[in-house]
């Protein structure tokens, strides 16, 4: 019923407060009048409960992070959203005073994008590790991020070290180039510019060059067999027939010990 | 003693000791990560006045595999699993709202077997999550036998998902457009059957050892009181906010799949304390095994996984004879489906409460957010005030009518 009608937010939106499109229900809401908004939504509108702050990371906006506020009504058993905009130095004033939940959400979406957030008294860390540095959502972080941990026999303790791939990162694109991939297939680059020597990627060997092989020293050559193996026929050969003017040959005689020989 | 008066009385000020008093101070202690009780592998800094909590800050975090990170690198398809092991007590809860997140994009409608399969099996999957948690809670408070009587109705739950999807625990089993695949008419007997026979049986044995229990009441009742006020401001959700005396249940007020076709209470506690949370569950097993058996009654016959082949892929059969299900089923399970661009928030009644899925869709084939919104966060949050006055040993007992599982928490 709230979805389809719109009228009921006539009175919310202002200066500063817009109707978001989308299915849902979603509002954009400028940092200042975000906790004027969150308050009348609460009083006013009956949207007591906070449930989620969830942020996102939009590198190519010029306030690049967005923080979403998922509010749930249980009186009229509805779900809206607020989204407001940010950067990495701009904070977001905290509604912890309105609901006291938004402490741990807030310090969340502190620690995995880096969104300051003005008014909360304990804006510590809290997913990632004592002494992390860094905000893993962000879109620019990578996803092997840049320290690896392990248990140091000789320090007996657990150090730090940074990352190393024992195979390239590898991350699969499936987009089809004829339904609007927006990155370069491999080879398009060459047509545009005269091709870098590329560096070899690990696990294929460098092929050498014939002048790089050194000589192998020949060794003492093995008899040769006297009869190669062909695929020959003895019909196509006479293999085995006796030839026209040879008689019944005389048995070859063995090849006889001598004393050389066994030396 | 007479000292003491005379502070009461204020003849003596407590706060300037003189000489011949003992000064005492509060001193805080560390509780977790590896602890039975911390319910996996939760830190608390306590703060205790004797054995007073005073004051409660939870380290979190430990578990922190950085999942929603790892979605946003993964098709739609290949991001469900690891809804499995977010909460992995409770794997087709968490499955549930993502799929009904993404199919929201999609707009997507399931076969009527399909959502019936996924209201039964998201209900068996209640069932076994309560008999975890309410193993051990009594366990966390010195009982031991119920445990053990309900991790055999566990097992028994184990082995059904297991038939139905080749899986114990992290089943794999939910679809986005329905389940993966129709299960065997002998498994809905089977388990059928468990329903009407074992599940009480074992069931209400056990609980008739702790409910009535002194030493169980003991440790339960008035401690860790919550109001209706304190429930709507911490975001609480699920059994935490029932047994605060708010009939707030997903299932009932915003229903999905089928849960508007299906008849069932939703238990409201009175006192809001632990022992309510306690029953609260207790009574939601009752009536999981009575939607359960509803589904059996109703569940239709036809196909249990959308008939768009743009979103699920073709039979096997169906690929030996036809090149557009070959087709099809070589593009989705390489490139996988595009989801419209959009976001939504699609929330579900899992098992310890609210679990969220906020999905921000740039119209390719990964998703380009999804937050996860955990039910622990707010519980465990609460932990603070709800321990506060309270003696150290309730802490325990606390934690465990907060079911908490870290897999889902950390994420």
């Amino acid at each position: 019923m709230i979805d389809r009608d719109e009228a009921i937010w006539a009175p919310l939106l202002a200066e500063g407060v817009t109707r978001r499109p989308g299915v849902e229900v979603a509002f954009n809401v400028t940092r200042e009048k975000l906790i004027e908004t969150l308050d009348r939504l609460r009083v006013e509108f009956e949207y007591q409960q906070l449930m989620e702050i969830a942020g996102a990371d939009y590198p190519e906006r010029a306030e690049r992070f967005e923080v979403v506020y998922c509010l749930l009504s249980l009186t009229k058993n509805h779900r809206i959203r607020v989204h407001v905009s940010t950067d990495e130095v701009q904070p977001v004033p905290s509604v912890t005073h309105i609901w006291p939940v938004a402490g741990w959400l807030e310090r969340e979406v502190y620690d995995m994008y880096g969104v300051l957030f003005d008014g909360n008294t304990d804006l510590r860390r809290i997913l990632t590790d004592y002494g992390f540095v860094g905000h893993p959502l962000r879109k620019d972080f990578p996803q092997t991020g840049y320290v690896e941990l392990r248990y140091s026999e000789e320090a007996k303790r657990v150090v730090y070290e940074p990352v190393k791939l024992a195979q390239d990162f590898r991350s699969f694109d499936f987009l089809s180039p004829w339904e609007g991939a927006q990155y370069v297939l491999p080879g398009d680059e060459k047509a545009a510019t005269p091709p870098a020597p590329q560096p070899e990627a690990k696990g294929a060997p460098t092929p050498l060059k014939a002048e790089e092989i050194a000589p192998v020293t020949p060794k003492p050559a093995k008899a040769k067999v006297a009869k190669p193996k062909t695929s020959d026929s003895t019909a196509d050969t006479g293999a085995g027939k006796a030839g026209p003017s040879d008689g019944p040959k005389p048995r070859k005689p063995r090849a006889k010990k001598t004393p050389e020989g066994n030396a | 003693m007479a000292e003491y008066l005379e502070e009461i009385a204020g003849v003596i000020d407590g706060d300037k000791p003189e000489v011949g008093d003992t000064e005492i101070q509060n001193y805080t202690i560390n509780f977790g990560p590896q602890h039975p009780a911390a319910h996996g592998v939760l830190r608390l800094v306590l703060e205790l006045d004797g054995e007073i909590v005073e004051r409660v800050d939870p380290h979190i975090g430990l578990l922190h595999r950085g999942t929603e990170k790892l979605i946003e690198y993964k098709t739609y398809t290949q991001a469900l699993p690891y809804f499995d092991r977010f909460d992995y007590c409770s794997p087709l809860g968490m499955e549930h709202s993502y799929v009904l997140a993404v199919e929201k994009l999609l707009d997507l409608e399931v076969p009527l077997r399909g959502q019936y399969l996924r209201v039964f099996f998201a209900e068996l999957t209640r069932i076994c999550n309560h008999m975890l948690n309410l193993g051990s809670h009594v366990m966390d408070v010195g009982a031991m036998t119920p445990n053990l009587w309900m991790f055999e109705i566990r097992e028994d739950c184990l082995n059904f998902f297991e038939r139905a999807s080749g899986a114990r625990m992290h089943s794999n089993y939910f679809r986005v457009g329905g389940v993966r695949q129709d299960v065997p008419l002998k498994l809905l007997t089977d388990i059928g059957e468990w329903l009407d026979t074992r599940l009480p049986q074992l069931f209400e044995d056990a609980i008739s050892l702790v409910a009535e229990n002194r030493i169980f009441k003991q440790r339960n009742v008035d401690i860790a009181v919550v109001s209706r006020d304190d429930a709507i401001k911490w975001g609480f959700s699920g059994p935490m906010i029932r047994a605060a005396g708010i009939p707030w249940d997903l299932r009932k007020s915003q229903p999905y799949d089928v849960y508007d076709r299906i008849d069932f209470d939703i238990p409201v506690g009175t006192r809001g304390d632990c022992y309510d949370r306690f029953m609260v569950r207790v009574e939601e097993v009752r009536q999981s095994a009575r939607i359960m058996k509803q589904c059996l009654q109703d569940m239709p016959e036809g196909p249990v996984l959308t008939l768009d082949r743009k979103v699920a892929p073709p039979k096997r059969g169906e690929m030996k004879q036809s090149m557009e299900a070959l087709i099809h089923h070589f593009k989705l399970f390489t490139e996988g489906y595009h989801v419209p661009a959009g976001e939504v928030y699609v929330a579900t009644e899992s098992p310890k409460g609210e679990f969220g899925v906020y999905l921000v869709s740039d119209g390719t084939n990964k998703p380009y957010r999804c937050k996860v919104r955990p039910t622990a966060f707010s519980h465990l949050q609460a932990m603070d005030f709800m321990s506060r006055g309270h003696m150290l040993a309730d802490t325990t007992a606390i934690l465990g009518a907060m079911d908490i599982v870290f897999g889902e928490c950390d994420r």
